[in-house]
């Protein structure tokens, strides 16, 4: 039985995607667009993070990357911005590589310190470079056209080029995390010492993630610059790269089912979920919820609480109610007892 | 010459500014082999409560300084006790997850209290130099420089000579061991956040008056101290410090003398460092290259 489960969930993913459009309005409609663009982000991401174990900081930018190369190409080459969308992925998938050679040396938590400059260093490069990236003002592209019949509609013709994309890259991930490649990732996780044992290259194994990762967030950069219609130095702020990984740890990092919803989460949590949350908070104390930083502040509210409560997000708590059994996060497993702390079991390398 | 004296004189007081919070970092990683994410916003944040004191309720500059430590110490204490230490049976990543939570929420709170507008922070120095041999030399910079070495020569002198410093290293080095010998292991962690959120606000307070305080302040200190720690070698506090004073010499000198490196590139460059030691040297310049035996 269990073994339809997948392409059952497929169809009812599928089924959701075309029904969706006809139940929502314009502005609904555009905004699912944009959760197409983050189940790409973070499907790449939850490989890197949820099944290898290491966490960046960095992927907004690799995010920006492809949006930058999107609208360079579209702006001041004349590409059709469609074309573009796989040469963003490559761009940013490369430089992801080349990030991760050096970087995915570091053993555990240090590549996330090392992910954290990326963005901060991105934004300076753009700004140091303003004849090839439009500087502090950024580039325009052309507005949403829309085709094939859809001539109406601009935001449906968004919507089913991103759900086409994510439909496309969705499984993709699935592929990539499966069969031997899959074991080494999760090998990696679980224990560097033992993949290494066992013939695994833990570093290469670790940059190849990083650079799939990196490919993933640039076709999602492409489509969101294809969105936006302009992108700048603010368009990709470090906070997009934490909201990212906060949608990781809400939707289940480990499980690529869970990204569905933690792509929703992104989405909604910053203009309506965010702030009805800030409105029951503010009936019970006076505070001006409309206050710059109190967005961040429910991003990490809310990712503490899950780590305290559901360490496996959503996925975690709906494998619960079908199975009964409570899940952890594949990563949030105390580590396992290494031979030199019999003791404490906790330190893992 | 005299432009080669100014620079290096920055280059000493960034660099030590760097190297101090790259010593916090060394000192909670040492203990629990995590590394905080919210050290830079930690400092931010405490930086923020000296300058309400300071132009909010008439505090000297010293008394603010000195207020603001302890404030820190304990604020650092509590953060340990109530956000990270339920997670102590949790793996390493869940808790650096947690830090990243809690750099998320302060980074908020600070732009929700005082709003993200720049504030001035006064400095202690007067902005004057003093003129040795032709070479002007900054009152700032040497300011800068001394305070941040007095605070580690403190911390030094307390790891070395207390018991309490003892127990400490002794905690770091060999967890299951120390509590064996009846050390308290789970309060020394604490104990090491505090001075941790101690030394994150001495560079928070001293870097404030050259940049301007903003809540995203820290966030390029932070990679620059990172980047000084993983020079120095992540395990050694000496290291830690070196590695900030000669990154921060190295910055200056580059930005100086190296034209197509303007302000822009400062932090892509030490991204760039920070990676060719890794290439070239994992385990930093002073670590220790660690086998592991399985």
């Amino acid at each position: 039985m269990s073994r339809y489960w997948k392409p059952l969930g497929f169809a009812v993913l599928v089924l959701a995607v075309v029904l969706a459009p006809f139940l929502s309005s314009n502005y609904r409609t555009y905004q699912l667009g944009f959760v197409a663009i983050y189940l790409i982000a973070l499907s790449g991401l939850d490989i890197l993070t949820g099944f290898t174990g290491q966490i960046s900081l960095g992927h907004g930018a690799f995010m920006g990357i492809g949006a930058y190369t999107t609208t360079i190409l579209v702006v001041d080459h004349h590409w059709r911005d469609l074309w573009t969308i796989p040469v963003a992925g490559l761009v940013a998938g490369l430089i992801g590589i080349a990030f991760g050679l050096p970087a995915t040396r570091f053993a555990g938590p240090y590549l996330a310190l090392a992910t954290f400059a990326i963005p901060l260093s991105f934004i300076g490069i753009l700004k140091r470079f303003p004849r090839f990236t439009g500087g502090n003002v950024g580039k325009n592209l052309p507005q949403l056209h829309s085709e094939l019949g859809w001539h109406t509609n601009p935001s449906i013709w968004f919507y089913v080029v991103t759900w086409v994309v994510a439909l496309v890259m969705f499984p993709l991930a699935f592929l990539v995390v499966r069969g031997r490649f899959g074991r080494a990732l999760r090998g990696v996780r679980d224990s560097e010492i033992a993949s290494t044992a066992y013939g695994v290259s833990t570093a290469s194994v670790k940059t190849a993630a990083f650079g799939i990762s990196a490919f993933f967030c640039g076709v999602a950069g492409a489509l969101y610059a294809i969105g936006i219609t302009y992108v700048n130095p603010d368009t990709f702020p470090i906070d997009l790269s934490i909201l990212l990984i906060v949608g990781i740890v809400v939707g289940g990092a480990g499980s690529l089912w869970g990204m569905v919803f933690g792509a929703l989460f992104v989405e909604f949590i910053r203009i309506s979920w965010g702030p009805s949350i800030l409105t029951l908070f503010a009936k019970a104390h006076h505070v001006n919820t409309h206050a710059p930083g109190s967005g961040l502040v429910v991003y990490g509210v809310v990712l503490l609480f899950v780590l305290y409560v559901a360490p496996a997000g959503f996925a975690g708590l709906v494998r619960r109610l079908v199975t009964g059994r409570s899940a952890l996060a594949a990563w949030a497993k105390p580590g396992a007892p290494t031979p030199g702390d019999p003791a404490t079991g906790a330190e893992g390398p | 010459m005299q432009q080669f004296f100014q620079t290096l004189t920055t280059g000493l007081s960034d660099g030590a500014i760097y190297g101090s919070l790259a010593l916090a970092l060394v000192l909670i990683y040492k203990a629990t082999e995590v590394i905080n994410f919210a050290q830079g916003e930690m400092a931010m944040f405490t930086t923020y409560i000296a300058w309400s004191l300071i132009t909010h309720h008439g505090f000297s500059f010293w008394e603010a300084f000195f207020a603001t430590l302890l404030i820190a110490f304990i604020g650092g204490l509590l953060l340990q006790r109530t956000i990270i230490r339920p997670l102590e049976r949790a793996s390493v990543l869940t808790v650096v997850m947690a830090t990243i939570a809690l750099l998320v929420i302060l980074n908020g709170l600070a732009a929700w209290i005082w709003t993200p507008q720049l504030q001035f922070f006064p400095s202690p120095f007067p902005t004057s130099s003093w003129v040795v041999g032709g070479v002007h030399i900054s009152k700032q910079d040497v300011g800068t420089f001394a305070v941040v070495i007095a605070c580690l020569v403190v911390l030094w002198l307390f790891f070395r000579f207390t018991k309490l410093g003892l127990a400490m290293r002794a905690g770091a080095l060999n967890p299951s061991a120390a509590r064996l010998v009846g050390v308290r292991t789970s309060w020394l962690l604490a104990l090491g956040w505090g001075f941790a959120a101690a030394l994150g606000a001495v560079s928070g307070m001293m870097v404030a008056p050259t940049v301007f305080l903003t809540p995203n302040m820290m966030q390029a200190v932070l990679i620059y101290a990172f980047a000084a720690a993983v020079l120095g070698g992540l395990e050694s506090p000496v290291g830690a410090v070196a590695g900030g004073v000669g990154l921060g010499v190295m910055l200056n000198m580059l930005g100086t003398y190296v034209h197509p490196v303007t302000s822009e590139l400062r932090l892509p460059v030490a991204l760039g460092i920070l990676l060719v030691v890794l290439l070239v040297k994992p385990a930093g310049l002073f670590g220790r290259v660690v086998v592991r035996r399985v």
